[in-house]
């Protein structure tokens, strides 16, 4: 079947709704809200963690990226494979990992999920299909493209959605990556999430082009989306999903994003301005933009939605209870799961 | 309940800074994401936002201050009909934006780490393999490889082989030959130029339960793929604590082979020896390579697995039984000797082997080692022998810094120093690009000569 020459229909950096009727039932537009806020409030703590001491090294906030990665899963079902980069924990708690496991991970305890031996960008479970959290910028590009190689290769049906960064794009293994999904028509998503700078390096800087078109050359069909409204990613990834399922070969979805916070916790954002954060933040924020939404058309009163913050909240707080009180590991724990037993 | 907004730590190594500015005031209703304040470190100046939503009951820390520690309450937040007098009354019981990080408050843990090794170097695994050698044929090495990989894709469904050439080329050095045409080009598959992609693809691919053989043309090209190999390969098992074991073999020649020069012809048995989470084998004869291969594949680690392509051509006997399976781990004495103990891996055991017969000529009975495995190394077999010969010369290809030999001396003296008669003597490829000269491509590897050279002086006989 011949790639669909259609544009996406959602275009880039619009007004603050989609005036496109909602793909999603009222319902499934509560759970986006609720699963958008739960990242939000998990990453405030998870920075005032930070603040406090109690998580170390890198730790790379999700916080204004919440409707891309909510958006996607939404349209993925059980069996999927999920692989990003280091900005991770929004990814985890999308797939259904325990917002406990993750915070405790973060804190370096033994009840993370990596048992504290991964932390903030190592982070895994093979039961809800997250492949990590990877460090090196672009790594998780072939990973993910080997996790559809098994797909296929299984013939399981499954779909890898792998995510990458617009730092990312520039990595050769990206390229690499590209031709072989291409060649072996391999079904994997990937999401280019785009939040315009690269550590403090604006895109405008840093790549030449379009990132939509970089698979261009490799006949993969490449589209930009508005990643700060979750039904705009959620139609698009509906759409390319379905046809990445179908056996057509790889998809590039560029989702245009905006990250509220620093590249990590150490960044003094010196390289844009607090206007320019202030006006996305008040303009396109995906949280307030799905609130509106909701109140405006009647799917849900302020104090069901308020209902919502204060279960989300208690999930986050027991969270940051259980990573601290959970104990580091044991130190015989050094030693395991270098290898498996043979 | 009234909660304190505490100095936050902006990187792991700040443990003060001076609250610039509030952006806030008594009073004000802040909510989730609002800017507080500004702090200023010596390298930024950064902004603190609410996790909570409520009223600035009492600002603590007044603006400009310098040097506030970390973690020291710097305003107070207040919900819904609290004021901030009821919270200052109650000073003690004021919660934390977060709890008090528990951990300062127990024993701390325990500094000392659990020894890994106890006493003495373990004992390498068990094998039958001596008892397939009753009924034999003679295979090259090439076949025997071939052999393994064919008879492990008939036993699992999941095992397939990648890399450039080996389907329908047959292999740039006709090591998958026939593997196409039995198991199809879903199982054996062609691969672009592209070793840093298909390496990843091919973890990626473990990581979702298949058994993938990654074939390098040679080792030389995995200088590209080294990212995956030991970030990803090696490492994940460990950063996940378990769950995301990664079943793969990385194989393909290493070392020189004949006149192509520098970037050709580099061993990379070092390299890969020092990454925990890898296990690596270099065998010699076809018989190991077959059994290694067959035990690499059905390992669930990433296996470097690493051949040469002068050995491909070379016959040995090889046990006919498909049962026949060599232990990774476990070295092999392949002649006994009471005067001195020779090591080598792969190529280099027929070096090492040469030696002996010109030791042997000169009254020197030479027991020589081959290694089989490089990590995890047989540490054993190695220290048994010294404790008979009580001397000691290793050989490889490699340069010698930190090199297999560096390293086996440097275990002779942690479990082998009161045996030991003279200095270990490492013979090693020489310290400098290969070069294209067959006069001087032959003067940088280990020749029999010199081998027995080394192996005299460590019997003071030379």
């Amino acid at each position: 079947m011949a790639a669909p020459r259609r544009r996406a229909k959602a275009q880039p950096e619009t007004a603050a709704t989609s005036k496109r009727a909602p793909a999603a039932s009222p319902q499934e537009l509560l759970r986006y809200y609720r699963e958008m806020l739960l990242i939000r409030r998990f990453e405030e703590k998870a920075g005032q963690l930070y603040g406090m001491g109690l998580i170390g090294g890198f730790c790379h906030l999700y916080i204004g990226q919440e409707a891309v990665v909510t958006g996607v899963q939404a349209a993925l079902r059980e069996g999927d494979s999920v692989i990003t980069s280091y900005r991770d924990h929004g990814h985890m708690l999308a797939c259904g990992m325990d917002a406990k496991g993750v915070m405790a991970e973060l804190t370096g305890r033994r009840g993370g999920y990596s048992k504290g031996k991964g932390g903030s960008m190592h982070m895994f479970s093979r039961e809800k299909g997250f492949f990590g959290g990877h460090g090196i910028v672009g790594g998780q590009v072939p990973l993910g493209t080997g996790l559809a190689f098994a797909h296929k290769y299984k013939k399981d049906g499954g779909v890898c959605t792998t995510y990458l960064g617009d730092g990312a794009v520039n990595q050769g293994q990206v390229y690499e990556s590209f031709n072989m999904a291409a060649l072996w028509k391999l079904p994997v998503v990937y999401i280019i999430e785009n939040n315009k700078y690269a550590m403090g390096t604006a895109q405008e800087r840093a790549s030449a082009g379009e990132l939509h078109q970089r698979g261009a050359a490799y006949g993969i069909p490449g589209y930009q989306v508005n990643g700060m409204n979750v039904l705009d990613v959620k139609a698009a990834a509906d759409e390319w999903v379905n046809w990445v399922r179908e056996g057509n070969g790889p998809v590039i979805l560029e989702m245009k994003t905006y990250r509220y916070r620093g590249h990590s916790m150490s960044d003094p954002a010196k390289y844009r301005t607090k206007e320019e954060v202030e006006k996305m933040r008040t303009e396109s924020d995906p949280i307030d933009q799905l609130k509106k939404l909701l109140l405006d058309e009647g799917h849900a009163t302020e104090e069901a939605l308020k209902e919502i913050d204060r279960e989300v909240k208690a999930i986050v707080s027991e969270s940051a209870e259980f990573a601290q009180q959970s104990p580091e590991p044991d130190p015989s724990e050094l030693w395991t799961d270098v290898l498996l037993d043979a | 309940m009234p909660i304190e907004v505490l100095m936050p730590a902006l990187s792991p190594t700040m443990t003060e800074g001076k609250l610039a500015k509030w952006l806030k005031n008594e009073g004000d209703e802040v909510k989730s994401g609002d800017v507080l304040a500004e702090i200023e470190t010596d390298k930024a100046t950064m902004e603190v936002e609410a996790v909570d939503e409520g009223r600035i009951g009492k600002i603590l820390v007044a603006a400009g201050t310098e040097n506030v520690a970390v973690n020291t309450p710097i305003a107070v937040i207040l919900g819904e009909g609290e004021d901030a007098s009821a919270s200052l009354a109650k000073e003690e019981g004021t919660p934390k934006t977060a709890a008090q990080p528990a951990v300062k408050d127990e024993a701390p843990a325990p500094s000392t780490l659990p020894a890994q090794v106890i006493s003495g170097p373990a004992a390498p695994p068990p094998s039958d393999e001596d008892k397939f050698f009753d009924r034999t044929v003679k295979k090259t090495v090439r076949e025997a490889l071939r052999d393994a990989m064919a008879e492990e894709m008939r036993r699992d469904a999941n095992v397939f082989l990648m890399g450039e050439e080996v389907a329908q080329y047959q292999g740039a050095y006709k090591v998958s030959q026939g593997l196409l045409q039995e198991f199809g080009p879903d199982r054996v598959i062609d691969t672009p130029i592209t070793e840093y992609g298909f390496a990843g693809l091919g973890v990626g691919a473990g990581f979702l339960g298949l058994r993938p053989i990654v074939e390098f043309m040679t080792f030389n090209f995995a200088m590209q793929a080294i990212d995956h190999i030991v970030n990803s390969a090696a490492k994940t098992l460990y950063m996940s604590g378990g769950q995301m074991g990664c079943p793969i073999v990385f194989r393909g020649p290493n070392g020189a082979a004949a006149r192509v020069a520098a970037q050709h012809s580099q061993d990379y048995t070092p390299w890969y020896a020092s990454v925990p989470g890898l296990k690596v084998v270099a065998p010699y004869s076809a018989a190991d390579f077959k059994g290694l291969m067959k035990s690499a594949i059905r390992d669930p680690n990433p296996v470097i697995f690493l051949e040469n392509e002068i050995l491909y051509g070379q016959s040995f006997d090889v046990p006919e039984s498909e049962d026949f399976i060599v232990p990774i781990g476990r070295a092999k004495v392949l002649r006994a000797g009471k005067d001195v103990t020779i090591t080598a891996h792969s190529l280099m055991v027929a070096q090492a082997l040469a030696a002996a017969e010109l030791l042997a000529k000169d009254g020197i009975e030479a027991e020589v080692i081959d290694l089989r495995t490089i990590r995890p190394l047989d540490v054993h077999t190695i220290v048994e022998s010294v404790k008979k010969t009580n001397r000691l010369v290793t050989v490889e290809e490699a340069w010698p810094t930190c090199s297999i030999g560096s390293e086996i001396s440097a275990l002779m003296m942690e479990h082998a120093f009161d045996y030991l008669d003279a200095p270990v003597i490492r013979v090693n490829g020489k310290d400098v690009p290969m070069p294209y000269a067959a006069n001087l491509e032959k003067l940088v590897l280990p020749q029999p000569d010199g081998i027995a050279e080394a192996a005299r002086r460590a019997c003071y006989r030379s």
